[in-house]
């Protein structure tokens, strides 16, 4: 049996700070969806860092990052979204194994690029395993701390494991260089043939902001109208992640992991994996471009990227 | 039934992005496509290909999602189609049947009253109408736990609430146009409100999470208040 420790106290909880590991699946057809870590290469990356199974839940932070007080000395890592994360007021490293005390304070700057970031504790958070994962699924309440995002005096509790006598950092060319404009490729459809040829052109060569209205459910963009042939519905059908949906409006919705599993809006094209984790990192007033690509070479993108992940930990420096 | 010889429109078999396969099998909410959907659904289950994680029957379509590490997207069409032609099996799965029970209207039901008016009808030949009938689980969706149910009959079809609630109480059953649906939480949501259930219909300590799944069958059973509130209590 694996002892739980008392690890973390909220001392402020920060914009929007939930526990998330890689996910739930094989319930959608409850109505449950994927939820997970909006960036998922991020929350892969900072539990190598502490040699974690890369599955382990970890917190993730929305821009205005949390301010935890660390209830026992444990060694954990930041990666995802430059958040400038500081110990007891002091910075330090990102993607980058750190040591930290009983009674030291945990807090985050500005988010500078990014939109997320990651905190992953050695040994995993402990929080009740549902359907699968430790995931927060805030609308459905359930997962991750009660359900619900982060508030003062939360108590984060983590499965004890001995300070490994390493410490590792990321090689700088597989960090992620996010800026404020992000090229998603897509594949077209599953209902293009709902949009006209024009329309279709103006999704593919035009930038869209990411609006406010913006979260783990998906972003709603502002742009060039995208034009449909006639309806602008569907008879719902499912949907996952990545799915880019235009209502009536003709403005698209991008779909993210917590969103609802059916939607009655055409699907006029979808994210490929690697890249979803990238529109993780958006925020609003971020633009994106849209550039078509074929099946065949988003699987091969796949490949390079679970490549990339599964082996992750192997391209650690010791330090 | 069989099913075979009664395709209207042409199945289409569609990449959703790099790891979702849809297969559209009609564009109409009725019952002919989605048993077809169920049937479908049920039959690649049992074939246990491997690559495939997860399928979601909706309406009228099905979605696989897929590791294509495991299996290419060609190959999944190839056996999904395989599947698709073949004569599904006369003897169908049947589905569980489940009575909900509901106290209808008052503060429990407060649209019920503009859906009586609407179709200049009595609240109780509202609960009446709502209540005689036996539906049908099309798919589940939209929150967790959240049962489309169709169809109810054409003299309560309503449509939905020109402003949506900020909050439906959980337990609330709705109408929207030809659906009827129960809210399994606290949401958001423009269905006209006419009752609402105790039972409880999502757990995610539970596996599965819902009682209820596509091509199951559900009835509502009018209750008084005191029976509510007595099964509020156990």
């Amino acid at each position: 049996m694996t002892t739980i420790m008392r690890s973390l106290k909220v001392v402020k909880p920060g914009l929007f700070t939930t526990v998330q590991d890689r996910g739930r699946g094989g319930y959608l057809k409850y109505g449950v969806p994927l939820s997970g870590a909006m960036d998922q290469f991020s929350l892969v990356a900072a539990n190598c860092l502490v040699g974690n199974d890369s599955n382990a839940a970890c917190l993730e932070t929305t821009l205005i990052g949390p301010e935890l007080e660390v209830l026992r000395e444990m060694q954990i890592a930041v990666t995802g979204g430059n958040c400038e994360p500081k110990i007891n007021e002091a910075s330090v490293s990102m993607w980058h194994t750190l040591t930290v005390q009983r009674n030291d304070l945990v807090s985050f700057g500005r988010m500078q690029s990014g939109c997320r970031a990651y905190l992953a504790m050695r040994g995993g958070i402990d929080a009740p395993s549902l359907l699968g994962s430790r995931s927060t699924y805030v609308r459905g309440g359930f997962g991750g701390v009660n359900g619900r995002q982060l508030k003062m005096g939360d108590l984060i509790e983590g499965f004890e494991a001995p300070l490994s006598s390493n410490e590792y950092s990321m090689s700088e060319e597989l960090i992620p260089q996010l800026t404020n404009h992000i090229t998603a490729h897509v594949i077209l459809g599953p209902q293009a043939d709902m949009f006209t040829e024009e329309g279709i052109t103006t999704f593919l060569s035009n930038q869209y902001v990411v609006t406010y209205e913006s979260d783990r459910m998906g972003y709603r963009l502002e742009g060039p109208l995208i034009t449909h042939k006639e309806k602008a519905d569907i008879v719902s059908d499912a949907l996952l992640p990545g799915a880019i949906q235009v209502p009536k409006s003709g403005k698209p919705i991008i779909v993210m992991r917590d969103a609802q599993t059916t939607g009655g809006y055409p699907k006029i094209a979808v994210a490929i994996t690697p890249d979803i984790s990238m529109l993780g990192q958006a925020k609003p007033n971020d633009t994106l471009e849209f550039c078509e690509i074929t099946l065949e070479k988003a699987h091969e993108k796949i490949e390079e990227y679970n490549r990339l992940m599964n082996n992750l930990s192997h391209t650690l420096i010791r330090s | 039934m069989i099913i075979q010889g009664e395709k209207s429109t042409p199945v289409r078999y569609l990449p959703f992005g790099d790891s979702g396969l849809l297969i559209e099998l009609g564009d109409v909410i009725d019952m002919k496509t989605n048993c077809r959907v169920i049937a479908l659904s049920d039959a690649i289950l049992k074939a246990n290909i491997q690559g495939i994680e997860e399928l979601v029957p909706t309406y009228r379509s099905l979605l696989i999602r897929y590791d294509p590490q495991k299996i290419s997207f060609e190959k999944l069409v190839h056996r999904a189609k395989d599947i698709e032609k073949a004569p599904m099996p006369t003897t169908r799965r049947e589905g569980k049947r489940i009575i909900i029970p509901v106290i209808y209207g008052g503060e429990y039901g407060p649209d019920i009253g503009y859906v009586a008016k609407t179709h200049e009808l009595t609240e109780e030949l509202v609960i009446k109408l709502h209540s005689e009938r036996q539906y049908r689980v099309y798919m589940i969706g939209f929150i967790a736990g959240f049962p489309y149910l169709g169809e109810v009959a054409d003299e309560i079809a309503t449509p939905r609430l020109e402003t949506p609630r900020l909050k439906v109480p959980a337990g609330s059953i709705g109408i929207a146009e030809k659906q009827t649906g129960i809210y399994p939480c606290e949401a958001p949501g423009g269905w006209q409100i006419i009752g609402r259930t105790t039972i409880r219909l999502f757990n995610p300590a539970k596996r599965p999470p819902t009682p209820l799944e596509a091509g199951d069958r559900v009835r509502f059973k009018s209750i008084s208040e005191n029976e509510y509130n007595a099964l509020t209590r156990e």
